[in-house]
């Protein structure tokens, strides 16, 4: 990447949290490519929309919970968050249940989005 | 017989071949990501509520909590903590993870 350039990021979030280390270190990622103004977007599809359930506490399992970074990568100026509708059906949960304000796109819709990306991450 | 799923359902079939053999009678105790089939509106819920009536279904609190899951829960799947794990695995003669 030559000094300078922007290129579109799209991190694509598909496990939930807790049961594999995979969100928490999507999550780590995506913060370190802030760190390069970089476009970044998250899509949150499967299971990976359960990061995003509001009222998380992991006290019990004596896990850290990340979930409230979520809501701070406003502070990076990561705005594009992404989330699959159709998995949120799936799982019986609508945007209300999410503890920070995402765009809620259909598979195709994300689909074409990811078609737009230089960089697509998976995790 | 206790029954310990750990996998959701939406992910891996270990739910779904832990119900095609199961015995009618046994246990199955949901923990980590599988208690997401033990919530409400999920795709898995008419698989879980036809095992309610074939086992006692138990899901780690713990884990639901973890996953904001807890006000989700499926009615008839009893909850358990560490301490009610324990119980379940000495109280049955044996165990099967579902890995």
């Amino acid at each position: 990447m030559s000094e300078g350039t922007i290129k579109k990021f799209m991190f694509v979030n598909r496990k939930a949290p807790y049961g594999t280390v995979y969100a928490l270190e999507a999550l780590e990622v995506v913060l370190i490519t802030a760190a390069f103004d970089q476009d970044v977007s998250l899509v949150f599809m499967d299971d990976g929309v359960f990061q995003l359930k509001k009222g998380q506490q992991t006290k019990g399992i004596e896990n850290k919970n990340f979930s409230p970074t979520y809501r701070a990568l406003d502070g990076y100026d990561i705005e594009k968050l992404y989330v699959e509708e159709e998995a949120l059906a799936a799982r019986g949960l609508s945007e209300e249940d999410l503890l920070v304000d995402v765009t809620v796109m259909s598979r195709a819709e994300l689909g074409s989005l990811m078609e737009e990306q230089d960089v697509v991450l998976s995790f | 017989m206790l029954h310990i799923v750990n996998k959701s359902p939406a992910e891996r079939n270990a739910l779904e071949s832990c119900l095609r053999v199961a015995q009618d009678g046994g246990a199955i105790l949901l923990i980590e990501d599988a208690v997401y089939a033990a919530t409400r509106g999920n795709a898995a819920e008419a698989q879980l509520r036809d095992a309610l009536s074939r086992f006692k279904v138990y899901a780690l609190a713990p884990d639901l909590e973890a996953r904001g899951m807890f006000d989700r829960l499926m009615e008839g799947v009893a909850t358990v903590d560490y301490g009610g794990f324990v119980d379940l695995v000495a109280e049955h003669r044996n165990c099967q993870s579902w890995l």
